[in-house]
């Protein structure tokens, strides 16, 4: 069929096809940005943790009686939680992951003032901490007992030995010959302590961070009324272990109260519950705005059927067949569509480009518009098939009729 | 008149009902959406003390080492600095302050204690950040450094271990220590947290508050952010307070310009004299910040709420490129009907104004239907935001914008329309008939 004869036509009625094109324009370039800022957040709230994160939760213990003594409580405690039915296993901790609240460090390759530094972010843990974390340990070995530092709140000591990720063992060492190697941490680097292990990865506690797989397991427990443990169980059963742990330790010492008993994946979900709430608004304003062109669509479509009336009866009084009549405005349509999305296109690239500069959003990728355009292309065409349908049931007797 | 033209654009709404609902419909869901995104907006970027924003400053001194890369001072102060600051006196009201963790043992003996975040402060807190109290008031100047054990409770606290009774006079434990109650505050939720944006930008208010001279006696340390620019000290408590560590927020008063610069020279002799003890290594960055600047400073309004409102603006676009291609299908499918009016003697302008009061309605009803929208919106956004409750709710001025906005919108939409339908000759409709 000749593209021409319906281009002439449309052409009578521009202002009609101009909006619809024009609105196309828009929506694609809203739904290509929408979309790709809704992926990156996803793609962000999905990256591995390196932590077994679905089975893990996280007690708060707080002794408050004078006779509280914290190293016992620990102990009892940590015998307790490893024999409860369903623990895989447990540690003392002095900061969760994925939390948003840590211990930021900064370690450096030589002693000295002035060196260069590698920021990170410290985790206390015990011998069960790889475990209890479910971290994949890719070389070396893990703490011994001997190693284990027990600290008071106001100690500053640092241990001799420490574990840290693939992530920062690359940035400290990037030749990746970190393990056996010696940190310095502290004013001057006082303390110098040797990697004895490299764990794959593990997120640190600030998930927006760039750092944030630069994390260091440091051997220390600290003898203070405030503590919190790490519960790894079984896969499944973690919301009734935690329940019962909860019960267990609320009992198991009158000189102490139990607090925030939470799975990790709740302190995930909290530290991104900003990009999911971005992610959620963006695909409701997406489903929106392709609804609302789409009854556009149907709307202008279903009145230029009525306006043309008439001259449908004529044509297929003079031998066009139904599916011609659908065709006619399918290809319409078509037409229309087209000239907005090549707009579209441009739009979207200039939203983009004014969403990058102002608020800092990442650049588009290229493959988000032919995406979008293909889409697009069949909202557009599944809108105007009501429509056309009801245009190829015109009779051909119409074309007789005066009025 | 007017009646007349509301009757017959009433005729007109119901004679397509399909085509109105579509109409209302795309005008009540680009109305709803940007009322959505802007409550949000509006809310996070509201002034939390509007005739003091100017008055009240947030204090930052650039104590750093020299290998420090930010571009940016310290937004806290360390222990050393902020006891010269307050001791110096030079503001009309000052603070320092900080927030811990107290274990409050509740006088109810069937209540088991629990964690409580108390904020130490100067009493000054309470007039400089207009703080309403319920019961009692602040505790005496006297007393912010004297070590006494007073406290003043949040409305929320009180309730919890009182019931909501006046509790001024009564003892609290706190810790291994006997508190009184000297204040009990009235409701009170600054949106955003202003005073402090270190930990959460739309957080609770804190539990209780003591005053700063409790700090060493108690050994008392910041649950908040602390940043040591340095060594964290010797491993004593007094170690930690002589060290480089920054945990405390400094905020002064300054009532006029004049003292605003007076201060400012303060702080900046004040550093000069530590450089001649060795302290301070960088070039001088002292910085006096008002609310307005500290919320600005602090990125408050965050980013995506921002690009939210844009693409929600982009949207009603397209919702009123919608509506506009709607209305001019339904006034062009009416032509005869204008070309009898106008035939008949009606003046271009009565049929303009009869169109305008027909998409006006379209708007009222797409506006209410977007205020609607907006409300489930925001319900939706109260459950996916973390402290969505203190910025997504619909108040007043933003239900008036809205009503607003969707009249605005429909008129607008609808003025090319109509605009395009008077200007036809009548005779080429009645010709047919």
């Amino acid at each position: 069929m000749a593209l021409h004869p319906i281009l002439s036509a449309t052409l009578r009625n521009k202002t009609g096809a101009i909006l619809i094109a024009l609105q196309i324009a828009i929506t694609l370039a809203i739904v290509c940005n929408a979309v790709f800022i809704i992926n990156e957040r996803l793609d962000q709230i999905g990256r591995p943790t390196g932590m077994d994160v679905d089975n893990i939760f996280v007690i708060q213990s707080v002794g408050f009686s004078p006779k509280y003594n914290p190293a016992d409580a620990r102990r009892m405690d940590m015998d307790m939680l490893r024999a409860m039915p369903g623990v895989v296993d447990a540690a003392p901790i002095s900061d969760i992951p994925l939390s948003g609240g840590g211990w930021g460090d900064a370690l450096a390759t030589k002693p000295g003032e002035g060196v260069s530094e590698q920021s990170g972010n410290i985790f206390t843990v015990d011998t069960h901490g790889l475990n209890a974390f479910g971290l994949k340990l890719v070389a070396g070995r893990n703490f011994r007992p001997d190693e284990i530092l027990e600290e008071d709140s106001q100690s500053t000591d640092f241990p001799k030995v420490v574990i840290v990720t693939r992530a920062m063992a690359d940035k400290l060492f990037p030749n990746g010959d970190a393990l056996g190697k010696t940190v310095y941490e502290g004013a001057g680097g006082r303390h110098a302590a040797t990697i004895i292990g490299i764990v794959e990865r593990m997120q640190g506690a600030w998930v927006h961070w760039t750092g944030l797989e630069r994390s260091v397991l440091a051997p220390i427990v600290y003898n203070q009324s405030f503590t919190r443990y790490i519960v790894r169980t079984e896969p499944g059963r973690r919301d009734a272990v935690m329940q019962a742990a909860r019960q267990k330790l609320d009992t198991s010492n009158p000189g102490r109260f139990i607090q925030k008993v939470r799975s990790l994946a709740d302190y995930r979900a909290k530290s991104y519950a900003d990009d999911t709430a971005m992610a959620t608004m963006l695909g409701v304003v997406t489903a929106l705005i392709l609804t609302i062109t789409a009854f556009g669509i149907v709307g202008l479509a279903s009145f230029s059927v009525n306006q043309r009336i008439k001259q449908i009866g004529t044509r297929r009084a003079l031998g066009a067949r139904r599916r011609d009549i659908v065709r006619y405005f399918m290809i319409e349509n078509w037409m229309i569509t087209s000239i907005g999305v090549v707009v579209g296109s441009a739009l979207a690239v200039g939203v983009n480009f004014w969403l990058v500069n102002l608020f800092s959003i990442e650049p588009l990728t290229w493959y988000y518009i032919p995406v979008a355009i293909l889409a697009l292309w069949v909202l557009g065409l599944l809108a105007v098939m009501g429509p056309a349908l009801r245009a190829a049931r015109v009779p051909p007797a119409i074309a007789t009729r005066t009025v | 008149m007017f009646i007349y033209n509301l009757r017959l654009a009433w005729l007109s709404v119901r004679r397509n009902p399909i085509l109105s609902v579509l109409m209302v419909g795309a005008i009540a869901i680009g109305i709803g959406v940007s009322t959505t995104t802007l409550t949000v907006y509006h809310l996070m970027s509201g002034n939390p003390i509007p005739d003091k924003s100017n008055q009240l400053y947030a204090v930052q001194l650039d104590s750093r080492s020299k290998e420090a890369t930010s571009t940016d001072p310290p937004t806290q102060l360390n222990y050393r600095d902020a006891m010269a600051l307050m001791h110096a006196h030079r503001a009309t009201r000052q603070t320092a302050d900080y927030i811990t963790s107290l274990v409050v043992h509740p006088p109810r003996v069937e209540q088991k204690p629990f964690y409580a975040v108390a904020r130490v402060a100067l009493s000054d807190f309470f007039p400089m950040f207009e703080v309403p109290f319920q019961y009692g008031s602040p505790w005496e100047k006297a007393d912010d450094e004297s070590g006494a054990q007073v406290a003043v409770l949040s409305h929320d606290l009180n309730q919890k271990l009182f019931g909501g009774a006046n509790s001024v006079g009564k003892s609290l434990q706190l810790g291994d220590r006997t508190f009184r109650i000297v204040g009990v505050l009235a409701p009170w939720s600054p949106t955003p947290k202003f005073y402090d944006l270190e930990n959460n930008h739309f957080g609770d208010t804190e539990d209780l508050f003591i005053p700063f001279g409790l700090t060493v006696p108690m050994q008392l340390q910041s649950s908040g952010n602390t940043n040591c620019y340095g060594s964290a000290g010797d491993g004593t408590f007094t170690g930690f307070l002589n060290s480089e560590c920054n945990w405390i927020q400094f905020w002064v008063e300054l009532p006029t310009q004049a003292d605003r610069d007076s201060y400012m020279q303060f702080l900046n002799s004040y550093v000069q004299e530590q450089k001649r003890v060795g302290r301070f290594p960088r070039p001088l960055d002292n910085r006096l910040q008002n609310v307005t600047e500290w919320l600005n400073f602090n990125h408050v309004v965050s980013d995506d709420s921002r690009a939210l409102v844009a693409l929600a603006l982009l949207f009603l676009g397209v919702c009123m490129l919608n509506t506009i291609g709607l209305i001019l299908a339904k006034f062009l499918r009416r032509s005869p009907e204008i070309g009898l009016r106008r035939a008949l003697g009606a003046r271009r302008s009565v049929l303009f104004r009869q169109y305008l009061v027909e998409v006006g309605i379209i708007g009222v009803a797409g506006g209410l239907g977007g205020l609607l929208l907006a409300w489930l919106g925001l319900w939706g956004v109260r459950n996916l935001i973390s402290d969505g409750a203190r910025i997504a709710h619909l108040d007043w001025l933003m239900v008036g914008a809205a009503l607003l906005l969707a009249l605005a919108a429909s008129i607008a939409a609808g003025i090319y329309p109509a605009w395009r339908v008077i200007r036809m000759a009548p005779a080429a409709y009645l010709k047919v008939q």
